[in-house]
């Protein structure tokens, strides 16, 4: 399954740390992602996953440790160099963040089109039929009928509308792509089919993902390897079906019985 | 009418020549020069209160007053007519407080303080337009936090103004918004020309006069240097157009000029006329006669102000 990445990682974290006062919000996490490959960060309420993937999306600043992050033109950069607007940019083109609030995540007063849209036109795409025709073909893709192009995510159920942040997310064919507890908050059906969406475009786009999720079937279903995380520290990692079937410390075996038992 | 010299030939007693302090003045003349620096960005400044309401034009008015200088020639249009009360009650504060001359000719005028309109005269170099601008922010209705909007006008990321246009194409087929048209200016910073219709957008690209924008309640200031290129945001299969009109104007018979409806009568008569007074009244002292001259009442020819 992992036999055909680059050699080079493409996000390299190193003993990151981050303190709210004196409180830990995670300490020392270091790891490499690979393209193609899909990490599930897992662990209780307060373990830390949040604070990880904020400070991973550059949205909260470390009190130590790095982050490099290889660029398209192949060169790795330490995230805390970047300008503001280098940043920006990786944001809204190589970088994706599907969060669990769609309402954090989309334009609620903006058609879906427009959502669709927005990175695109960010990026200088000034052909309305061509962006039309894009998001056209993104709802397609995410399975949200095409007819509902112009209506607004107001009007959208829980389900479409993280498609629809899927859709909006991917336009630009990011190579990294965060999520925060996608599926949770949905119906157990519309999880099912939304899962199934995500790990189809997930594989044919080749995207690197890092997905936070209290939900260890969500992880088994998507992703390559897993993190555990408590208070804060990762406290075992490895390959998905290694943790899971044969979990070495007695925490993440408490974590997979209680999956089990469920 | 035409240009005259006030009654009194020094400012009424008790005011400083054109009202504002001379700190106060050359407050707003420094965050206007550096207005003119950075050609559609907005400069910040102390805002005074000025003895009328906002709404009516304060910004603008500060930017006169900190600009007028004894030998100007004052023109004050809103709506391109130098006879509402809004253009005439500013004219006389000027008249009173600086006793500057006022003309309704766009070609005497080396000030003219506008809203809603550029004259259809191509202003020429010397000469300063002020547009009274309420709200300065292009980006404020997709993103209303401050903060953010300066940093989206600072990394000049736009794509939302395209999002705003894609949403009226998405909704009406075409672009629909039709007033504050969103322009670039020199190639930088985007930017709300103030309530003008879009017909007048293409005359801000390379106008030979200076520019200049204030809000009052905003506390901004903004500028077009003379000659500097604007361009009206659209997409390539949805270019900029400006508004276009049937028939002529029905007074004068100008075409490609930007014209109002006016109702004539409580019966529903309706006719198409110039918005720009001074260029209709000039074209009608010049022969020109449009279709429904001869029936309009007095009061839309201009007449009575003559009397
Ligand atoms: N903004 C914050 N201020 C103070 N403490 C915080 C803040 N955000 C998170 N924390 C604390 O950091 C720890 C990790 O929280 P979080 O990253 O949200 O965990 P998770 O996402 O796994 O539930 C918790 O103890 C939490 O209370
Ligand atoms: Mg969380």
């Amino acid at each position: 399954m992992l036999n055909d990445l680059p050699d080079a990682p493409l996000l390299s974290v190193r003993d990151l740390t981050r303190y709210y006062g004196e409180r830990i919000g995670c300490a020392d996490v270091s790891f490499d992602l690979y393209e193609g490959e899909v990490l599930a960060v897992v662990g209780e309420s307060g373990s830390g996953k949040s604070t990880l993937l904020s400070l991973l999306a550059t949205e909260l600043e470390a009190s130590a440790g790095s982050i490099r992050y290889r660029m398209r033109d192949g060169i790795a950069r330490d995230l805390a160099t970047l300008t503001e607007a280098e940043r920006r940019l990786l944001l809204r083109t190589d970088w994706g963040f599907v969060r669990q609030d769609s309402t954090q995540g989309l334009r609620m007063s903006v058609s879906a089109g427009g959502n669709i849209g927005e990175r695109l036109m960010a990026v200088g795409a000034r052909h309305y039929g061509n962006i039309r025709g894009t998001s056209l073909d993104w709802l397609g893709r995410v399975e949200i009928d095409r007819g509902r192009i112009d209506d607004i995510p107001k009007a959208f159920s829980g389900g479409m509308r993280q498609r629809l942040q899927i859709a909006r997310n991917l336009v630009t064919h990011p190579r990294l792509v965060f999520m925060d507890e996608p599926t949770s908050g949905l119906d157990v059906s519309v999880q099912a089919r939304l899962l199934d969406l995500i790990r189809g475009l997930v594989s044919e786009l080749g995207l690197a993902v890092i997905i936070v999720t209290h939900d260890l079937s969500v992880a088994r279903l998507l992703s390559h390897r897993i993190m555990v995380m408590k208070g804060g520290r990762v406290i075992e990692a490895g390959l998905t079906d290694r943790v899971l079937d044969d979990p070495h410390q007695p925490y993440t075996q408490l974590l997979v019985s209680s999956v089990l038992a469920a | 009418m035409s240009t005259h010299v006030s009654a009194a030939a020094s400012p009424e007693a008790g005011y400083n020549f054109a009202y504002l302090d001379e700190q106060t003045k050359r407050m707003i003349r420094r965050a206007i020069l550096k207005a003119i620096a950075i050609p559609g960005y907005q400069v910040p400044f102390a805002s005074r209160e000025m003895p009328m309401p906002y709404g009516w034009g304060t910004g603008g008015v500060q930017v006169t007053a900190s600009i007028l200088g004894r030998d100007d020639v004052l023109k004050v249009i809103d709506q391109g007519s130098d006879d509402t009360t809004n253009a005439v009650s500013i004219r006389k504060f000027f008249e009173r407080t600086a006793s500057v001359r006022t003309t309704t000719h766009t070609r005497e005028a080396t000030v003219i303080q506008t809203r809603h309109r550029i004259p259809e005269e191509t202003l020429r170099e010397g000469q300063v337009i002020v547009y009274q601008v309420p709200i300065p922010e292009p980006l404020r209705f997709l993103e209303p936090r401050e903060t953010e909007t300066r940093k989206l006008h600072a990394l000049a990321e736009y794509g939302l103004m395209h999002v705003k246009l894609y949403e009226d194409i998405a909704r009406h087929g075409h672009i629909a918004t039709t007033y504050a048209y969103p322009v670039e200016v020199a190639g930088r910073y985007i930017m709300d020309p103030s309530p003008t219709p879009k017909f007048d957008n293409p005359k801000m690209h390379l106008m030979a006069a200076l520019q200049l924008f204030g809000a009052g309640r905003e506390k901004r200031i903004y500028a077009i240097p003379p000659y500097t290129e604007v361009r009206s945001l659209d997409f390539e299969d949805h270019p900029f157009r400006i508004q276009t009109f049937k028939d002529p104007c029905a007074l004068c018979a100008a075409t490609g000029v930007y014209l109002d409806e006016v109702i004539m009568d409580d019966r529903g008569g309706r006719m198409f006329v110039c918005s720009d007074s001074d260029f209709c009244e000039e074209r009608r002292s010049a022969g020109h006669r449009g279709s429904m001259l001869a029936d309009a009442p007095a009061a839309l020819t201009g007449d009575s102000t003559h009397a």
